[in-house]
């Protein structure tokens, strides 16, 4: 399958100085498809796309597997540290392992889900749990960027980065990847950045982890110096000289570019305002997502995933590509049962929330849902209260998109430790997502410093068990 | 997992730079050449899914036709041969390119250069060095790779003849001239002194002239002796420290210049600065371009006459440390090879266009670089010490290093340094007393005995003091992670008394067989081992090698780089890959003769630049001409001068300049210095180390993952890379950001201050702005249009009830407005 539109925007970038001027070849004026974004104007994927859009749930710390998704009954046998010495993690662990809270099953699928989620376990019957998730390194930094980027050594585009490059956006009134309640640690900004893909790929910050979520937003976009009608006034003033400067240059697909970039910032300065108040959703809705609740743990503030899911769900209305959603306190070194519960809380309502508004607008069909964390956790306590890091085996769900719902992936041994069967690796996961998009990730590539790069680099293969 | 385009042009970088192709006495490397990078990507992307001996398998070959073998395509389909060799008027391939008939690729037409290369391929007798079965070669023949365009030494073409002498001014335009003449094109006018003036001062010094300044030398340019105007004009500006504030940016973006590692542990570098202000000042300088690469790869073993000098080549030398580094925790052995892949990497592409990290897990797959050659460097840099100093002295980061200690005077640095050392030792000595007391307290065991018990009121008093040295610990644990380095220290790197060398890493990671002897790139340096014998870890040889007048890959580089500043493209318009998978100049013979005359001139780079501004091609206008557009759309033989967007440093620095609020004088060192070792995270983000500064944008701290929004808007690059060439975007952001962002709103009010004191005549406001802002006067329409605007926005304000000086508001508005506009991010 030929992907010429990712070849001929590699060379429209080396032959003009700025995005627009290959699509002038088409015979549309650049003002037209400026309107429609130049770089970030929709494509065809490679072949059929299941998902247009992905919302990506990033549990930062490291969830526990055994405790939420994969289920590991301790009355069948007690497996201690001697049986399994991997389980022991890197930060040494004792004691018996396995599920320390309960479990059922749910739906038709019969889906084994901790109870602190009994609003997500209605579900079930939509969730395909990836239950043999593994990857390279059970620490923090490095493996959150190989979760975001591929690759921890070197600086590499974010997997929405990659996502906006080889499918462009559906409103370019708004930012086509959003990551929402971002991480200043662990690879801060590298992991929304585009690192060598031009800057108009990158992923745009609403808040950072530890900052009052409902007071953020996106820079630039609020006017507060001039009265909207006085704006408008002084655009008119600047697209006029603009238009005569075009005029004069008779041929400028960049100049044509720019008049219509400017139209687009004044039309985004309204659009943002308005996806990211929620003040007009019914207070049914508000109380289903939790938003106003106080639902805090750790650096989670207040009121803040509830309103990130909600948000997530409008930009996903409005036509945005790639969203990220973050909790950010799944390290539980310590007191494992009290934060796991809470988390588990925290997180509940919203997702199910989220998923039954795409399900009553018809959109769970095409939005990717996909949720886990860097790794995952020793199932053996780490002291006498905590869980270990764990990279060998953890567990990941995708929901909707073209995800088989209903279905659990592969399988840790028998104490939650270790991925036995249907390994996924990160990369996997990477090339999984980005087929469900319609693209292919041996073909999405660009061109850098002499080779051609990718998100998974040389590894990765789609999980086809994962597709429906 | 290579895709088939990877691996076909893998196959085919090897045929081209091997020449294992059979027959091909009668096809030039060029010829082929043409054939692998233009021609046949286009036909395995475009045509090979219906017309190749596997569509032919699979069923499904469309018109008899196959396309990738030669004999096939000289052959033709159901409807005959699709075109003779040699004639590209007559060809069918080519009239279904077109789709004028036949439409192909029926997806959808290709682009119009593309089609153009089929037909000049056609025309120059279609060369195909395919034969039917591909060959992977297994070793890298050096010998065939030597004959690749940028390995073959430089040789200095004879400067064409002259047909237009009233329009060349210089041998370089006769070059240009030839190839305009070739091509059918007829060069544009010149510039109006008024725009040369404005795209010299943004070009040399990156700031607009004054209105002073434009009104001066735009007469003078206007006048009899223009070219001796002109002279004295780039004289003044190369000779101004602007020019190194300007020219010094362009060098740290290929140096992957920034104040803190990125990465996954964003330690700040507090000392990075002192390398920025070392290329300002060797720009300023213009230390010749040789003497400038030595001192950054091994600046410290280079003799010296005084401290001064010596520090400066220390200081040179952090252009080998100011990687990005990873973290090291949980990975065995990958850190040093890590940091050698960046040095390796950084030279090899900053200073010879080569992309020689490639071959750290295998040959190069397009260059003839063996893996052999990767670790015969790296053993050059093993044998070397990284200094980047105590940066990553926290969890997880890279180990802590030394640094080069600079022999300096600054008082404030050096109390600074001793409090916390005294510090450190007072704390040591705290928990050295408890340590102590605690050992007095526990009771003593004596052989043979059971253990004395402790009485209840000492078991308080042993678990008080406990607690009181896990204090003290914790308090010494916080004290070294935000540790303060001495004063007059710089990142480099030095030799580490060891020579290592280092055997091929399978995969780049694990060591396999027997180390590899230190040695240059083989293709360009030969046999080079027996330089490596000195006891020296090599760098000094390398670095030798790299400046050295006959290495033909360094001046070919440095003069393209030079050369895209000024007119926006490169000849080679990938300028940090002079390989195999980069383009060929555009005027091969033009850029010989610019490399070969940068290296008689003794390597000077101000010399170089005011021989390219003196031409008459850089003169030329930005004017539109059909007949020029319809053949060369994309200016690639210069009939015109681009227009330009400007950088985003220039555009920042505009603005302060067009306020009246620009400090031209360097600050004193970084503001990232005063927040010492610590990480980016949590409550220290970067918009806490970002203060409002009005001094020049390349003196802002450049922190990686944590950029200046304002340069970051406008496409600074990503300072973890290589970056010869920014890609210049137009998105939504930038209106934005000149729209709303309080920086703007700022800058326009001080802007529209300068204008209300300047002058109460409104006209002769709206003409000082645009003199400011464009660097021209406004034409009647747009005086009207601004007074228009003032009436109108001070009519709206006042209904809307503003409250504040009406005045002052009208007119900032207006100021922002030419901010907004296009023709203020460029030149023309």
């Amino acid at each position: 399958m030929c992907t010429s539109h990712l070849v001929s925007r590699r060379q429209m970038l080396h032959s003009t100085s700025l995005g627009f001027g290959m699509l002038a070849l088409s015979g549309l004026s650049a003002e037209q498809q400026a309107e429609s974004g130049g770089h970030l104007s929709s494509r065809q994927p490679h072949f059929k796309a299941r998902a247009k859009r992905v919302i990506f749930m990033c549990m930062r710390g490291a969830p526990a597997q055994v405790d939420t998704f994969d289920y590991k009954p301790r009355d069948r046998k007690v497996i201690t540290t001697d049986a399994t010495p991997m389980a022991k993690g890197k930060y040494g662990g004792k004691g018996p392992a396995g599920s320390v809270v309960p479990f059922s099953q749910h739906g038709k699928s019969g889906l084994w889900i901790a109870d602190s989620m009994p609003h997500l376990a209605e579900h079930a019957d939509e969730l395909c749990l990836i239950n043999s998730m593994y990857t390279d390194l059970p620490n923090h930094p490095q493996s959150y960027l190989m979760l975001h980027t591929g690759d921890f050594r070197f600086a590499r585009p974010s997997i929405g980065a990659w996502t906006l490059y080889g499918l462009g956006t559906e409103n370019q009134d708004l930012p086509g990847f959003i990551s929402i309640n971002a991480e200043t640690r662990v690879g801060g900004a590298q992991n929304y950045g585009c690192a060598f893909l031009p800057a108009v790929y990158q992923g745009t910050p609403i808040g950072y982890v530890g900052a009052d979520i409902s007071k953020a937003g996106i820079s630039n976009v609020t006017n507060s110096h001039l009265p909207a009608r006085v704006q408008r006034q002084q655009l008119d003033l600047v697209q006029a000289m603009n238009r005569r400067l075009l005029k004069e240059q008779r041929v400028d697909t960049d100049l044509e570019g720019a008049i219509a970039s400017l139209e687009l910032g004044q039309r985004m300065q309204e659009s943002v305002g308005d996806v990211l108040d929620v003040s007009k959703e019914s207070a049914e809705t508000l109380e289903r997502y939790n938003v106003g609740k106080t639902v805090s743990t750790g650096r989670c503030r207040d009121d803040d995933f509830g309103r990130q899911c909600l948000w997530a769900r409008r930009l996903a209305e409005a036509g945005v590509r790639y969203i990220e959603v973050c909790h950010s306190n799944w390290d539980q070194h310590g007191n494992h049962v009290a934060e796991i519960n809470a988390n588990c809380r925290a997180i509940d309502k919203p997702i199910a929330a989220l998923i039954q508004d795409l399900k009553d607008r018809d959109m769970l069909k095409d939005t990717l849902i996909v949720w886990g964390g860097e790794f995952g956790r020793t199932p053996l306590a780490e002291g006498k209260k905590g869980s270990g890091h764990n990279n060998r085996g953890f567990t990941f769900w995708m929901a909707g998109g073209g995800s088989r719902g209903g279905t659990a992936h592969g399988s840790t041994d028998e104490s939650g430790a270790v991925a036995v069967t249907d390994k996924v690796h990160t990369h996997d996961l990477h090339a999984t997502m980005l087929h469900l998009l319609g693209l292919d990730h041996e073909k999405l590539t660009y061109r850098y410093a002499g080779r051609d790069f990718r998100l998974t680099d040389v590894y990765g293969s789609v999980v086809k068990g994962l597709i429906a | 997992m290579a895709t088939t385009f990877q691996k076909i042009s893998l196959l085919a970088g090897f045929s081209i730079v091997l020449g294992l192709s059979p027959n091909l006495s009668a096809q030039t490397p060029e010829q082929l050449e043409f054939f692998e990078s233009r021609i046949r990507p286009v036909l395995v992307q475009h045509c090979y899914k219906c017309h190749s001996a596997e569509a032919r398998k699979a069923d499904k070959l469309k018109g008899g036709l196959v396309l990738d073998d030669r004999v096939g395509m000289r052959r033709g389909g159901e409807s005959g041969p699709v075109f003779v060799p040699g004639d590209d008027k007559n060809s069918l391939l080519l009239s279904a390119l077109r789709h004028e008939d036949l439409e192909m690729p029926p997806k959808g037409k290709l682009s119009d250069p593309v089609i153009k290369d089929f037909s000049r391929w056609i025309k120059m007798g279609a060369p195909d060095p395919r034969d039917g079965k591909e060959v992977i070669a297994t070793t890298i023949d050096l010998e065939k790779g030597r004959q690749f365009w940028s390995f073959q030494p430089v040789k200095k073409p004879a400067v064409p003849r002259s047909k237009d002498p009233a329009w060349s001014r210089s041998g370089i335009d006769q070059f240009i001239a030839r190839q305009l003449r070739q091509e059918g094109l007829k060069p544009v006018d010149l510039a109006t002194p008024e725009s040369l003036v404005r795209r010299l001062y943004f070009d040399l010094v990156g700031l607009p002239p004054s209105p002073e300044e434009l009104v001066n030398w735009a007469v003078k340019l206007k006048g009899a002796k223009r070219d001796v105007a002109l002279g004295e004009l780039v004289d003044s500006l190369l000779d101004s420290p602007g020019y190194g504030e300007r020219w010094g940016r362009h060098w740290l973006d290929v140096a992957r210049y920034a104040e803190s590692n990125g990465n996954s542990r964003n330690a700040l570098f507090p000392h990075a600065w002192r390398y920025r202000d070392y290329v300002i000042d060797a720009f300023n300088a213009d230390t010749p371009y040789n003497d400038f690469l030595v001192e950054q790869v091994a600046g410290d073993l280079l003799p010296h006459d005084g401290v001064e000098q010596h520090n400066k080549h220390l200081v040179a030398t952090g252009f080998l440390a100011l990687a990005s580094k990873p973290v090291i925790k949980g990975k065995s052995g990958g850190f040093i090879p890590d940091i050698a892949a960046d040095q390796i990497g950084v030279t090899s592409r900053a200073i010879l266009g080569l992309t020689v990290a490639c071959a750290r897990c295998h040959d190069h797959k397009f260059d003839p670089i063996p893996t052999t050659d990767y670790y015969g460097l790296a053993g050059i840099f093993a044998s070397s010490q990284t200094l980047y100093g105590g940066g990553g002295n926290n969890m997880g980061g890279a180990p802590a290093t030394g640094l080069h200690v600079l022999v300096e005077d600054d008082p404030a640095a050096m109390k600074a340094y001793e409090q916390w050392k005294s510090q450190v030792a007072q704390l040591n000595g705290r928990i050295k007393t408890i340590n102590d007391e605690i050992k007095k307290l526990r009771p003593k065991r004596v052989k043979g005995k059971p253990a004395p018990k402790l009485t209840e009121e000492q078991k308080m008093q042993l678990a008080k003091m406990n607690r009181q040295r896990q204090q003290l610990v914790a308090q010494l644990k916080k004290l070294r992670a935000n540790s303060v380095d001495p004063p007059g220290s710089a990142m480099g790197i030095r030799e580490s008394g060891k020579i290592v060398e280092v055997p091929v890493y399978i995969r780049g990671e694990t060591p396999k067989g027997e180390p590899v002897s230190r040695r240059l790139i083989s293709v360009v340096a030969g046999e080079s081992g027996e330089l490596f014998s000195t006891g020296q870890s090599g760098r000094l040889e390398l670095a030798n090698w790299l400046a050295s007048d006959d290495n033909p890959l360094t001046s070919r580089v440095m003069v393209n780089r030079l050369w895209q500043h000024l007119f926006g493209t490169g000849l080679v318009r990938t300028p940090d890959n002079f390989g195999v998978n980069g383009e060929r100049p555009s005027h091969p013979e033009l850029l010989d003769y610019l490399a070969a005359e940068f290296v008689e001139d003794g390597w000077s780079i101000k010399r170089m630049i005011r021989r390219l501004v003196m031409t008459r091609v850089y003169q030329s206008s930005g004017d539109f001409d059909d007949r020029n557009y319809e053949n060369d759309p994309d200016n690639v033989y210069l009939w015109r001068q681009a227009r330009r967007r400007l950088e985003a440093e220039p555009i920042r620095d505009a603005i302060l300049a067009v306020s009246g609020t620009l400090e031209l004088d360097r600050p004193e060192g970084s503001v990232v210095s005063s927040h010492g070792n610590k990480l980016i995270q949590d409550a220290l983000t970067p918009d806490k180390i970002h203060q409002p500064s009005n001094h020049r944008s390349i003196y802002l701290p450049i922190l990686r993952n944590g950029l200046p929004e304002v340069l970051s808007v406008f496409d600074l690059a990503d300072p973890s890379l290589v970056v010869g060439h920014r890609t210049v975007t137009t998105v939504p952001s930038q209106d934005l950001f000149m729209m709303n962002s309080p920086f703007v709103v700022e800058k326009s009010r001080e802007f529209a201050q300068r204008l209300l004191k300047a002058s109460d005549d409104e006209k002769e406001r709206v003409r000082f702005a645009f003199q400011l802002a464009l660097s021209r006067l406004p034409t009647s329409t747009e005086i009207g249009e601004a007074l228009q605007f003032i009436r109108e926005s001070g009519e709206s304000l006042a209904e809307e009830g503003a409250n504040e000086d009406l005045e002052l508001q009208t007119w900032s508005g207006f100021c922002q407005a030419l901010f907004v506009s296009n023709e203020f991010r460029h030149v023309q």
